[in-house]
């Protein structure tokens, strides 16, 4: 037993975490920064940040993660880290050549109370940023929200420092991607095109996490959204915020800079998601919905149907991000599978309120919990209380699958032994497709394992 | 000795690495980038700040003290007070592996603890949170000790973690609750957190189980922390010649082993860097000598093993290790004359670590392979030149507020295990007693030297060298690999391993092998690139 301490008995913590599903602000940043061309994200705080946030990323994506970090020694931790952000951007700028440097904070700058709006600006009159550069910058604290907070944060500040309204309106959407794999903004573009509406994708990390081997290190690789489209989004007709957490501050900052409208939507992950992404855009874009596209979802639709009895009533404990956990759980439902436990370490009444609904709604009796204490360790403590068929979340889920002996499925962040996720999007009809041949693979291999000679099927 | 590889002048390269660096930038890293030549060993900057904005390696002192040494032992619950995210990052992510004998043994190493700091924490203090989550721990796992870790911010708002470690532990009596000052922003990188390790675990768990230990032959295993099981292929080997591990520092090891180290007639040395304060320590105050050893390859697995019985010097100790070495040679010796005209003539850089990149030579030197350029991530300059120049290391701002234990022979537990004449008889026969020689004496005259190497010098290294192989760790992974150019990870090993030993070095020699050899590399480039793509395609179509 891996997990050989985890108790059947729940008890109520307070001040301890164990086995968090979540983690901190600034590696969301650092993803989000990596979606813009030719963009270098930069840690404002000590060394260990930066140097954990770039493994963890790059042992998801298995690509290369740069990104540069202020240095903190103690010094810096005591009189202010100004100096060495400002020594940071002129080094940045004369090594590295980036054309924009995204700067986030970290607790430690947090608590110095660093002002990253006042440093980027001296930066600018000190005459560190070369003409036509940019430096731009997100607060991240890692003691409020979690990685998805971080993301959201620097997406916001992207959205609040480039795009310029000109007066004049472009027949262009915005689609702001809330905390997605690049195959996803990949599919997000495809899906899109598909329908003939012109979007601004942002962040995209769509070629650059996902970049092909060339003999060639690629330090800014051929993706991520250019300076020129992320100034026109100032001029787009509408946005669609994809994720009420990690996408809509951005939407809400566009607005307020340059009064472009906008609807929030969930990720288009499942059925019913996509429906409602695919009809939005639609009707925002007054245009006809393709027949291709009906007729990718009348595949998902088919496969659903025709595999039902596989499906029906298995338990599913997941956890992950608010943003992705509230439209797999209605897939789930809509898959007429039971969500049994769901836990998110990211905090929030929004997302609470929005699970709850539709549990209340669909699924009364599932456990649901987000926020502090809210952890792997109390979701195994609910599995070991009522069992269930399947796991669904990160890497770390495996050690719970393994004690308890459950079928499981790699999904959210962060996933480091498997590969697959940065290439294969799992939103849009055909992202459910996906899932669905996944879940099935799972409990179906497990009904092959387990099943008693006599009784082992040739046709399932 | 010279290499009859061809070196391209090495000033020249020198210069190029640091010509797109602002100038002041620039003469500062020009004192870390050294020419080596083993004769004179030349000074290296070492273990000073990195330039904020270069894109380095290095991480932070609280990865040096609670991922490096504390991570590996088992029974410790170790709670990260902070925000969330140091502890998650640090979760399992090392690949010490652990070993326990039984089912109901505790082992903690698949778990993450945290105060998970919020706001109102910074704000207002997180020590009651600590406290309540000492005590959750307490009551929900009942463990022999607890370690509590600082993060950044802790520091900053004066959370004194070490007054409430000893608040709980008075408090609970049967568990020991202890704490480390090990913030981020500390030192330099994680070098500063192993020193701060090494104070704690010296105060609070070495000395505290006087039990004497059993065994002819005793010794404590020092800087190993078991990547990829690299611990217990030694222990195999310890086994086999009779040789009784008291406790390991602190790869597959529990709190008790620890406690009662102090009962061992000799430590034994792996990665100088972060553990040799405890060597220092434990002769000091005990009387047990150090010795470097390396056992990461065979031929210096066998040297290991035949000084430590040179130590003990005990004739049967000395013909068991023979027999040992003369039984296992043979299948690594089948493995590499199958493998060595496959590797031989081909370079190898290494850039990692405080230990590996020079204990890893001597695998590659087994493979026929030339270390052209080697440098740490965090090492100081002993590690490099040798520890005759610790007296010359300047100690600077950074280092000078990390603490120096005031170290005194015990009253009644100090037992010199040998006389000062029998060490210098030791030493004499070439046992490094209480020393180390460092890397560079070790590295071809013309290699490169370069501590704390950056991405853009690391680009650059390649692009003139076209090494075969580059080792450094996950952050470096993909990128050098984009270049065409394999990369073995000598923190994770790639999820492979062990490499220590006789079975290590057989699995690495294969590794090795199957890296620089891969037909991947060749694939690089589709047919039609190849061809010159379009025109050159149809051409030949019309024309057939
Ligand atoms: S200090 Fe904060 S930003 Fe840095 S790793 Fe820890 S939680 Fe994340
Ligand atoms: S906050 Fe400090 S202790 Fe935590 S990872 Fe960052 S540098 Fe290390």
């Amino acid at each position: 037993m891996l997990l050989r301490h985890t108790s059947k008995e729940v008890k109520e913590r307070e001040g301890l975490t164990i086995n968090p599903a979540k983690t901190c602000q600034p590696i969301g940043a650092m993803y989000a920064a990596l979606g813009i061309h030719g963009c270098l994200p930069h840690s404002h705080g000590s060394q260990g940040c930066c140097s954990y946030h770039r493994s963890t990323l790059t042992r998801h994506y298995k690509e290369p993660v740069m990104a540069a970090t202020s240095s903190f020694t103690e010094g810096a931790s005591v009189f202010g880290g100004q100096a060495n952000l400002l020594a940071a951007i002129e080094t940045i700028f004369s090594v590295y050549e980036p054309d924009i440097i995204a700067v986030h904070s970290t607790c430690l700058s947090e608590t110095i109370g660093d002002d990253l709006q006042q440093i980027t600006r001296k930066a600018k009159d000190d005459g560190k940023v070369p003409e036509g550069k940019h430096v731009i910058f997100a607060s991240t604290p890692s003691f409020i929200g979690s990685h998805v907070t971080g993301y959201a944060n620097m997406v916001a500040g992207i959205a609040a420092q480039f795009p310029v309204s000109t007066g004049l309106k472009k027949n262009q959407y915005n689609i702001i991607a809330g905390w997605m794999e690049p195959s996803d903004m990949r599919e997000v573009k495809r899906l899109s095109k598909e329908l003939g509406v012109k979007i601004v994708l942002f962040p995209d990390t769509s070629d650059v996490l996902d970049a092909p081997q060339t003999g060639k290190h690629v330090f800014y690789p051929k993706g991520g959204t250019t300076i020129a489209e992320l100034q026109s989004a100032g001029d787009s007709l509408a946005s669609l915020a994809l994720g009420p957490i990690s996408a809509e501050p951005a939407a809400i900052a566009l607005e307020k800079g340059c009064k472009v409208p906008f609807e929030t939507l969930d990720i288009p992950i499942g059925l019913s998601a996509t429906d409602r992404f695919i009809m939005a855009l639609s009707k925002v874009a007054s245009v006809q919905v393709p027949d291709e596209i009906t007729a990718e979802r009348g595949r998902l639709v088919d496969v659903m149907a025709d595999m039902e009895q596989y499906l029906y009533g298995k338990r599913v404990a997941l956890f992950g991000d608010p943003d992705q956990l509230f439209p797999l759980t209605e897939f789930l439902l809509d898959l007429n599978m039971k969500p049994v436990h769901i836990v998110s370490g990211t905090p929030g009444q929004r997302f609470e309120k929005q699970m709850r609904q539709l549990l209340d709604e669909r699924s009364p009796e599932t456990n649901f919990r987000n926020g502090l204490q809210a952890d792997m360790f109390l979701l195994h403590q609910w599995m070991k209380n009522e069992p269930v068929d399947l796991l669904i979340g990160n890497t770390y889920g495996k050690y719970m699958a393994r004690d308890e002996d459950v079928p499981f499925i790699r999904f959210g962040f962060p996933i480091l032994d498997r590969i697959g996720h940065s290439y294969f999007p799992s939103v849009g009809y055909g992202g459910g497709l996906r899932l669905v041949e996944k879940i099935l693979n799972a409990l179906m291999d497990r009904q092959d394992r387990d099943a008693l000679e006599e009784k082992f099927e040739l046709v399932m | 000795m010279e290499a009859n590889i061809h070196f391209p002048d090495p000033s020249k390269v020198r210069e190029e690495l640091i010509q797109r660096y602002p100038a002041k930038v620039a003469k500062k890293r020009a004192k870390s980038i050294i020419v080596n030549d083993p004769q004179l060993i030349p000074e290296v900057q070492a273990n000073v700040r990195t330039v904020p904005g270069i894109i380095t390696q290095r991480g932070c002192s609280y990865a040096g003290c609670k991922g490096v040494v504390l991570g590996p032992t088992r029974d410790i619950v170790n709670i990260v007070h902070g925000p969330i995210g140091c502890s998650f990052y640090a979760w399992l992510t090392r690949r010490n592996q652990t070993r326990t004998e039984s089912l109901m043994d505790a082992n903690y190493i698949p778990y993450c603890f945290s105060t998970d700091m919020q706001e109102e924490n910074v704000v207002f203090g997180g020590e009651k949170k600590l406290k309540v989550a000492i005590q959750e721990a307490y009551d929900l796992f009942h463990p022999k000790s607890i370690a509590i870790f600082s993060t950044c911010p802790v520091g900053l708002i004066g959370d004194d973690v070490h007054a409430a470690s000893k608040e709980m532990r008075e408090k609970f009596g049967d568990c020991n609750v202890f704490g480390f000052s090990c913030e981020g922003y500390r030192g330099v990188s994680q070098s500063a957190g192993h020193h701060i390790a090494n104070n704690g675990v010296f105060k609070h768990m070495v000395g505290r189980d006087n039990t004497p230990s059993v065994g002819k032959y005793k010794l404590n295993l020092l800087g190993e922390y078991n990547i990829g099981g690299d611990a217990f292929e030694i222990e195999r080997i310890f086994e086999k010649c009779g040789i009784t591990l008291v406790a390991s520092f602190s790869g597959n090891s529990t709190v008790s082993q620890i406690e009662n180290a102090h009962t061992a007639d000799l430590n034994v040395i792996l990665c100088h860097r972060s553990i040799n304060y405890m060597g220092d320590m434990m002769e000091t105050k005990y009387g047990i000598p150090w010795m470097k050893v390396n056992f990461v390859g065979a031929e210096s697995t066998a040297k290991s093993l035949r000084k430590i019985a040179e130590y003990f010097g005990d004739e049967e100790l000395k013909a068991k290790v023979e027999e040992v070495i003369a039984e296992e040679t043979p299948r690594v010796k089948a493995v590499i004359d199958e493998i060595l005209p496959r590797t031989t003539g081909k370079t190898a850089m290494l850039f990692v670590g405080g230990s590996r990149a020079h204990h890893y030579q001597d695998l590659f030197a087994e493979l026929g392979m030339t270390t052209v350029a080697a440098g740490y991530e965090f090492a100081h300059r002993d590690d490099y030149e040798g520890r005759h120049v610790l007296p010359s290391i300047k100690i600077d701002a950074d280092s000078k507020n990390i603490e120096e234990l005031k170290v005194l022979p015990d009253p009644e537990l100090f037992n010199p295990r040998k006389t000062e004449a029998e060490l210098d008889a030791l030493k004499e026969k070439g046992l490094e007693i209480n020393g180390y020689e460092g890397m560079m004496k070790q590295m071809t005259k013309k290699s490169l030297v370069v501590d704390d190497l950056s991405h853009y010098e690391s680009e650059k290294l390649i692009e003139i060298y076209k090494p075969d192989i580059f080792c450094a760790g996950i952050k470096e992974k993909y990128v050098v690999q984009k270049m065409g150019i394999p990369l073995k990870q000598l923190h994770s090993y790639d999820y492979g391993g062990p490499y220590t030993g006789f079975e290590g070095a057989v699995n690495f020699y294969k590794d090795i092998d199957r890296m620089v050899n891969n037909p991947v590399w060749k694939l690089i480039k589709a047919p039609w690139e190849k061809a010159g793509n379009g025109a050159g395609l149809a051409a030949s179509y019309v024309t057939q």
